[in-house]
């Protein structure tokens, strides 16, 4: 199961608010969060995101899930940081990840993959006359978020291989098999991301963005003539 | 209408196509032939991911090499594996994601997305995290990503490999029902059984090019 959760369907605020606004809301909050050091404030924040919860109301399974993950992390960073720095500090680093990772967590698991796609390349549309391409940028945070469960996957099933042959512990029965189909999905997903026309889509938009310098937001071109939505 | 004149490919040394000539202008096709014999080459140039190294193809008169945005507009490939064909979360996001050039509205294009699985037999799985459906319904799913586009021809390589039987059966039962022209690269040969045309490839030639039922059996003889 990916670590970092999926989306989970609901109808909460929190699933109706747009995405922009709801990751630009995100970064405003960890850059808080990084800023401000003391305890109560932190702890203030942490309630913030807790809150977030209660009003999204994700299936409790999924919670449990990011939860463990927390205590787990809280335990072994703020164990360390106890040791070494003292209480004050270890609060501060443990408020501080909780936080951060429990409201990012919340967004993923109210957002929309697709919408978060279409958030960036809207975000970073008036950018497209320096020559950044919103739609291969877009494009790149979906698969980056995928590539974690897609890895996961992969790293499962290489390591099933690895015990299977008697060969659980060693470094290289897992690395070899690993890089070897991580190579082998990268090669297979590029050629069914070709297939699907995106290298081209970049292509046309790259076209039209240079032979009309009007309205940029529509860069379909001969696209349109093949819509299937088209007669709507 | 798909066609191939005196097409070859060769990686160095090693032939992989030897001089093709084919014309293909039936509804549903099939390619077999032994590992590396070049049906799979054969069927990635339809959409320009390979290209011929002497020859040329031409989709209704484009060719891939050259118009290759255009081609691949007509032209749907679904591949063996599943898991890396779909790129989105969920079987919704996955399928509007073909359709993000076509419909701009998001709303409209989720809709959109919610239609072509319900017509394929996935309706009510716009939700579903894609990674949690099995085997069968990820190349479904793999599917209707590409049917979305409403592109003329559809490619498949090898598409059933990784199904159970009924999950075989029921992607033959789609494919039989399509409007669009179907190119099959398979080693399943009762997919091919109510083809129009099957051909044999064998060391980068056709071999043999017939109804299915004698290509077929010159396919058998081949391995015999």
């Amino acid at each position: 199961m990916n670590p970092l959760g999926l989306y989970a369907p609901g109808t909460s605020p929190l699933h109706r608010t747009p995405a922009g606004p709801k990751l630009l809301g995100l970064m405003v909050f960890v850059t808080v969060v990084v800023i401000i050091g003391t305890v109560p404030w932190l702890a203030g924040a942490c309630g913030v995101a807790a809150l977030g919860y209660l009003v999204a109301r994700p299936p409790w399974t999924r919670v449990w899930q990011v939860l463990r993950l927390l205590i787990v992390l809280a335990v072994l960073v703020g164990g360390l940081q106890l040791w070494l720095v003292g209480l004050e500090p270890a609060l501060v680093t443990v408020l501080r990840l909780v936080a951060a990772l429990a409201a990012a967590n919340l967004f993923t698991l109210t957002t929309r993959i697709d919408a978060v796609v279409a958030a960036v390349e809207h975000g970073l549309g008036p950018l497209r006359r320096f020559g950044v391409r919103p739609e291969q940028l877009g494009l790149l945070v979906g698969l980056t978020v995928q590539a974690v469960g897609t890895l996961a996957a992969i790293a499962g099933s290489v390591r099933e291989a690895a015990v299977a042959r008697g060969a659980g512990r060693s470094p290289t029965a897992f690395a070899v098999p690993f890089v070897v189909r991580t190579l082998r999905h990268a090669d297979e997903l590029g050629e069914a991301l070709a297939a699907r026309g995106i290298g081209d889509a970049a292509n046309d938009a790259a076209n039209d963005a240079a032979g009309d310098s009007g309205d940029t937001g529509d860069t379909d071109g001969p696209a349109d003539h093949r819509a299937p939505g088209a007669a709507r | 209408m798909i066609t191939y004149e005196s097409v070859g490919h060769r990686y160095d040394d090693r032939t992989v196509l030897d001089d093709v000539t084919l014309a293909l202008p039936e509804h549903r096709v099939g390619l077999v032939g032994a590992n590396g014999s070049g049906k799979s080459t054969l069927a990635r140039m339809v959409n320009g991911l390979v290209r011929p190294t002497s020859g040329r193809v031409l989709v209704d008169g484009l060719d891939p090499t050259e118009q290759g945005a255009a081609v691949r507009r007509r032209v749907g490939f679904v591949f063996t594996n599943p898991d890396s064909q779909i790129v989105m979360p969920t079987a919704g996001e996955d399928v509007a994601f073909s359709l993000r050039r076509t419909v701009r509205n998001r709303a409209d294009r989720a809709a959109r997305a919610a239609e072509v699985l319900a017509a394929h037999g996935l309706e009510g799985y716009a939700d579903h995290p894609a990674h949690q459906l099995s085997g069968g319904q990820k190349q479904l799913l793999a599917l209707c990503g590409m049917l979305a586009l409403d592109p003329d021809v559809l490619v498949c390589d090898e598409p059933t490999t990784l199904l159970d039987l009924r999950n075989t059966r029921r992607f033959a039962e789609i494919l039989r029902g399509l409007r669009q022209q179907v190119l099959v690269v398979t080693h399943d040969l009762d997919l091919l059984a109510d083809f129009d045309r099957v051909v044999v490839l064998d060391g980068g030639k056709v071999v043999a090019d017939d109804a299915p039922a004698p290509a077929i059996r010159h396919y058998r003889d081949l391995v015999a």
